[in-house]
């Protein structure tokens, strides 16, 4: 079943004034429940509006979004509950703590839902176990933390809310490659573990090609691509025309098989390509 | 909703007032400020105001654009219009209880709103055609005779031309933390004054951190580069004055004194 239903999406910004700008057009597609959906596109190719028009932060100029069949701004006032459902982490989020401590900013999206203390209490710590946040830090002011840890503290503030859907804006932009990492497994246990929908925009086709299970591909406003994993990877020179890439190791697959190597094409991760290699040339013995 | 404010009004454009030299502009349209007020009957108000207008419309802007300026200070201009309305001598047109109009209160409303309006419209025409960094730049060179009283004026300007720098990076820091915590469901649009007042919190503290930060980051990339404040310090750009500025001059000048020439001439109204 669907979760969210996108119909003809069509954004503009300031429209009406000269500075006219179309970010969004006719865009339609729906996302099932329980999947993990990577997002890719170029600078500026509107994955950043789309993703902010499912939550109703933006609100489309034409067409429809639909969370579980029913229209988000067939009640504008009630807003707020589709947000509270929709769960959106920023680009960056480590810039939106305020809180005096990590505890409470974690548990200002709860409070603000107007949940009890006891729930609260429990849903800050299931959240900050969910990103490795330590007890011990939850006391701590978020701003004697390190890097790393404020941008967990940050999603574990949007995962303490429960949402259905779990949407991350870039959420290993400018983390190590260890904090990455971790950071990655982290959301796909979370995603397996609580088995809801998570949408990932990212610009690393590494990361993506590593956890989701569908890919849109997005280019200058338009869906140029909504396909499994595998099918958009194998389909290379397509991403390459809308200025993207494959991930490496796929490129290096599909560069074997052209020199008659028999490996699958389609290869999502450095582990995978390895097997495959090793099978291929333990065959040729 | 706050990227529609606009603070950094500079609109380019290759009018002569565009390219008149930002020092001749702000000292002309200063005095031409004071002129406004100098005037003491209809026909100075006439001259003044319709030098004014030649102005505006040379800078090639739309009248429109100068009118929406007009906008945030209606209710002042209404104001103060119809207070002046009732502040004043001569015959009287219109009486109930203690509140009388004369005519010499119509005149007076008359010139409150039109040396209001005019005022606005001018500042407008310094910000329209002068890009921040030539008028903080003609500013300093303005303000620098200054320095001979220790005044620091290089370090002002040059506070200046950051600050207005920063605004629009601010104004979007802003919008992108007040999604972020809308998001999170911070309700910043419903409730009472008080309930608003604290729902910025959650949007003032991370703003002011985030400029502290940039301010630390921009002062160790300007040390970076040697900066250390305007000693010796050379231009990339020098003003030089044109044959438009002194032709500027020449006709300002003009002007005001026929400013002068009638309010010594014809009965002041006011």
């Amino acid at each position: 079943m669907s979760v969210i239903r996108a119909e003809n999406i069509k954004f503009t910004y300031g429209s009406g004034t000269s500075l006219e700008k179309n970010a969004l057009d006719d865009v339609s597609l729906e996302i099932n429940e329980g999947e993990l959906v990577g997002i890719i596109g170029h600078t500026g190719s509107g994955k950043s509006t789309f993703v902010q028009l499912l939550n109703g932060l933006l609100r489309p100029t034409e067409g429809k979004i639909y969370f579980n069949g029913r229209d988000i701004w067939e009640k504008p006032k009630r807003i707020r509950e589709i947000r509270f459902k929709v769960g959106m982490v920023f680009q960056y989020p480590e810039y939106q703590l305020f809180e005096e401590t990590v505890y409470k900013d974690i548990a200002f999206g709860p409070k603000n839902m107007g949940l009890d203390e006891a729930e609260i209490y429990k849903r800050v710590h299931s959240a900050a176990e969910f990103t490795g946040i330590d007890e011990k830090l939850l006391e701590c002011s978020p701003f004697e933390l390190s890097g790393g840890e404020k941008r967990r503290a940050a999603i574990a503030g949007v995962i303490s809310m429960d949402p259905d859907v779990l949407i991350l804006d870039e959420p290993t932009a400018g983390l190590d490659p260890l904090g990455r990492d971790a950071l990655l497994c982290r959301i796909a246990d979370y995603h397996k573990i609580r088995n809801n929908t998570v949408l990932l925009v990212s610009h690393s086709m590494e990361d993506i090609a590593r956890i989701a299970d569908r890919i849109l591909v997005m280019s200058h406003g338009r869906k140029v691509m909504f396909d499994t994993t595998k099918n958009v990877f194998s389909n290379g020179d397509e991403l390459e025309k809308v200025g993207l890439r494959v991930p490496q190791i796929t490129k290096i697959m599909q560069l074997l098989r052209k020199e008659g190597m028999d490996v699958d094409p389609s290869t999502l991760t450095v582990d995978q390509g390895f097997n495959e290699i090793l099978s291929c040339l333990s065959k040729h013995k | 909703m706050v990227r529609d404010i606009t603070l950094g009004q500079y609109m380019p454009g290759k009018s002569v007032i565009h390219r008149m030299d930002a020092r001749a502009k702000i000292i002309l349209l200063l005095m031409l400020l004071v002129f406004i007020f100098v005037c003491r009957n209809f026909i100075s108000l006439a001259t003044i105001s319709l030098f004014s207008l030649i102005i505006i419309l040379m800078t090639g802007i739309s009248l429109v654009k100068y009118l929406k300026s007009l906008k945030f200070i209606l209710v002042i201009i209404i104001f103060t219009g119809i207070l002046n309305l009732f502040y004043g001598s001569g015959d009287i047109i219109w009486q109930w209880q203690f509140l009388k109009i004369t005519w010499g209160g119509v005149n007076n409303a008359i010139f409150t709103i039109i040396r209001i309006s005019v005022m606005m419209m001018i500042g407008s025409v310094l910000t329209y055609t002068t890009s921040p960094t030539d008028l903080t730049d003609g500013l300093e060179r303005i303000m620098k005779p200054l320095g001979l009283l220790h005044v620091r004026v290089h370090e002002i300007a040059m506070m200046m031309t950051i600050a207005l720098r920063f605004i629009p990076v601010l104004l979007e820091e802003t919008d992108k933390i007040m999604n972020a915590q809308k998001a999170r469901g911070a309700d910043m649009e419903n409730g009472n004054i008080f309930r608003r007042v604290k729902a910025l919190v959650p949007v003032l503290i991370p703003l002011l951190i985030s400029a502290f930060r940039r301010a630390g980051d921009l002062a160790m990339a300007m040390e970076c580069r040697c900066y250390n404040g305007g000693k010796g310090r050379t231009r990339m750009k020098i003003m030089s004055l044109s044959i438009i500025d002194i032709f500027a001059v020449i006709v300002s000048f003009l002007i005001f004194g026929a400013v002068i020439y009638s309010n010594l001439v014809y009965p002041a109204v006011i």
